[in-house]
């Protein structure tokens, strides 16, 4: 089974994140960029499947701009065979929205024919928690969303979602697209040997239009905020005293 | 002393990469790393302990088989890679000197060993199975002065018989293999002081307890270092590197390498003390404003910056010029000489940013304040760096 991986690069989760003086959007000139931690888990888990021989190859695809090249190699480096770069823009700041990376997935799962596509549940820059829902729609597949366990059994994968309240699982038919939660796996770190191997491993670059997908965006971004600064809070002695404020100050009890 | 070079480094024009090289690289030790708090240094040195959980993960993670080539399981990149990552190492706050000298003492034994040594050790060392951390060399009585060392090796036989002592040999209690620098011709019967010494392979899991000793040497950081002593150690002629005699220019061409692996350490000290002294600054409120808003603060702080980059440029030099096989003594020497220096200024603007904070423990400042000191000490001083530049570099009459 061939196992597709979507990556997205997007400011680094360690960064603290700085919005543009003009609101236009999140400051990203000189910003350390890395792979989405959801998709890394995606990546994580199909080299678990492929070292426990249910799966024979994991191909992993980026679309953005050409830096996204070095998202692809993270994810060689940690053990994915090849990669597919769309190079769909040229600025950083332009995202491409979740309906144009999911038609362009669409084209590449017909080209490729993957029995599994494994994404990250939602990108950490812009939360949307859209493209796998998406893709499943276009390709017509069974979709396992929020995945904190998978198990392929035959033609059935079992997924367990995180959902409000607890856990469920859910046995959907493949092919399938599952989206994977925080909880699936703690990915493993490249290590320096196979950071060297991954620069000889074979990386395609396309464009949207070898796939005729149009990505100009439909959503204007109209003003990006700050959060408000949280406020001090308060040291209480006892819980006598966090009952009584709790009921005379903030009166929620 | 390094090779001899011509003013600017080289003849043939070479070139070097500026920003963030290797960037791969840096972000996977900066992983690595993540995992090594200040707490868990801090922790080491309350007990005096060697960082052995830090230092597997560089080997499992493939950092210390860097310079070793692809033919002996090693991943043979060059000089620079190898400054990058230890660089890294120390901008994270980490300290690499428990591990830094499994990178390159190898190189002694790569480029003047027989096949049969470097078949029989290398795989070894690229693997972390064995580890060739230990440099025997100085001694009490004969610090830089390395010529005159007492360790003698006599020829007995089929083997060496060892009598003497080294000093400061860090982390010996975790080496299976010393690299051992000891006089086989007396003093006396050569015509070069600098001839006569020899260059030792020695099989430490066998010579503890049958004549050697290693006793630890507590010191103002957790350095692992110790005195070494040696008693009638026995040990087979095939422990000698290359030619009987000429182990001291074995050694030699190994330092400039160490210069620049060091040198680049330095870079990465100052980047952690920049950082942190800024983030300090401009969060520390006193008198109702930041104190990073004083000039007082302010500029101690940007002149090692200034400092630091100017230093990484002839550390990037020194390894461009190491990787292109050219004569980098030069720049090796001044590049560790202005690096340690440039890292020193950081570290001062650091504890005084901190005033009273930067002596608790929990900042972390006086730690890498300590251990950025040795720089201008070790493995070479400030003024035998400025003697060879004087010497070697100026044509001036040899001082010493």
């Amino acid at each position: 089974m061939k196992v597709l991986v979507p990556v997205k690069r997007v400011i680094d989760y360690n960064v603290k994140v700085r919005v543009k003086a003009d609101s236009s959007g999140v400051d990203l000139a000189n910003v350390k960029m890395s792979m989405n931690p959801f998709d890394e888990i995606a990546v994580e888990q199909a080299i678990r499947l492929k070292e426990a021989g249910q799966a024979d190859e994991i191909v992993i695809v980026s679309i953005g701009v050409e830096k996204a090249q070095e998202t692809i190699r993270t994810a060689l480096a940690m053990g994915a065979d090849r990669g597919i770069l769309v190079k769909a823009v040229d600025n950083v700041e332009t995202d491409v929205e979740p309906l144009a990376v999911a038609k362009i997935l669409a084209k590449i799962v017909e080209e490729e024919g993957p029995g599994l596509v494994l994404c990250g549940k939602q990108a950490i820059d812009n939360d949307m928690n859209a493209t796998g829902q998406m893709l499943a729609a276009l390709l017509g597949w069974a979709q396992g969303t929020f995945a904190s366990k998978l198990a392929i059994e035959g033609d059935h994968a079992s997924v367990t979602r995180e959902v409000d309240g607890g856990l469920q699982t859910i046995k959907v038919k493949m092919p399938a697209v599952v989206t994977v939660d925080l909880r699936l796996n703690e990915p493993r770190y490249a290590s320096l040997p196979n950071i060297m191997k991954a620069k000889k491993k074979p990386l395609d670059v396309k464009t949207p239009e070898d796939y005729g997908v149009d990505v100009s965006p439909r959503l204007t971004v109209v003003s990006v905020k700050e959060p408000p600064a949280r406020k001090a809070g308060v040291k209480v002695a006892d819980v006598a005293e966090l009952v009584d404020k709790l009921k005379n100050e903030a009166g929620v009890i | 002393m390094g090779n001899v070079s011509e003013p600017n480094g080289a003849d043939a024009p070479i070139s070097m990469p500026l920003g963030t090289d290797h960037a791969e690289i840096r972000e996977a030790v900066q992983r690595v790393c993540r995992d090594f708090p200040g707490e868990y240094w801090r922790g080491l040195e309350e007990r005096e302990e060697y960082p052995t959980d830090f230092v597997a993960a560089l080997t499992e993670n493939g950092f210390l088989s860097a310079l070793i080539p692809e033919e002996y399981g090693g991943l043979g990149l060059p000089l620079r890679a190898a400054a990058v990552i230890l660089e890294e190492i120390h901008a994270a706050g980490c300290n690499a000197a428990a591990c830094h000298a499994q990178m390159y003492i190898m190189g002694t034994l790569l480029r003047h060993g027989s096949e049969a040594q470097k078949n029989a050790y290398l795989p070894g060392i690229a693997s972390g199975e064995l580890r060739l951390q230990a440099f025997g060399v100085t001694e009490p009585t004969t610090g830089s002065d390395t010529t005159q060392l007492r360790t003698r090796a006599v020829r007995d036989g089929d083997g060496y018989v060892v009598n003497g002592q080294k000093v400061w040999t860090s982390r010996a209690f975790q080496s299976d293999l010393m690299l051992l620098l000891a006089r086989t011709t007396p003093l006396d019967q050569v015509t070069k002081r600098t001839e006569g010494l020899s260059t030792f392979l020695v099989d430490m899991r066998e010579a503890r307890g049958n004549g050697l000793e290693i006793r630890p040497l507590k010191a103002m950081i957790n350095h692992n270092t110790t005195e070494v002593y040696f008693d009638n150690l026995r040990i087979p002629a095939s422990a000698l590197i290359g030619e009987e005699g000429k182990g001291f220019r074995y050694v030699l061409d190994g330092m400039n390498a160490e210069r620049l692996l060091i040198a680049s350490e330095c870079i990465g000290d100052a980047r952690w003390f920049t950082e942190t002294s800024t983030r300090y600054a401009n969060e520390r409120t006193v008198f109702g404003r930041p104190i990073g808003q004083n000039q007082g603060v302010q500029f101690p702080i940007a002149r090692a910056y200034a400092e630091t980059r100017a230093a990484d440029l002839l550390v990037r030099q020194g390894c461009a010029l190491f990787d292109a096989g050219q004569p980098c003594g030069e720049a090796a020497n001044m590049a560790k000489m202005l690096a340690s220096e440039a890292s020193w200024h950081a570290a001062e603007a650091c504890l005084q940013t901190h005033g009273g904070f930067g002596f608790a423990r929990e900042y972390d400042v006086e730690r890498k304040w300590r251990e950025a000191r040795l720089y201008q000490v070790a493995p070479i001083s400030t003024n035998l760096v400025l003697a060879h530049i004087a010497q070697h570099v100026l044509g001036m009459p040899r001082s010493y």
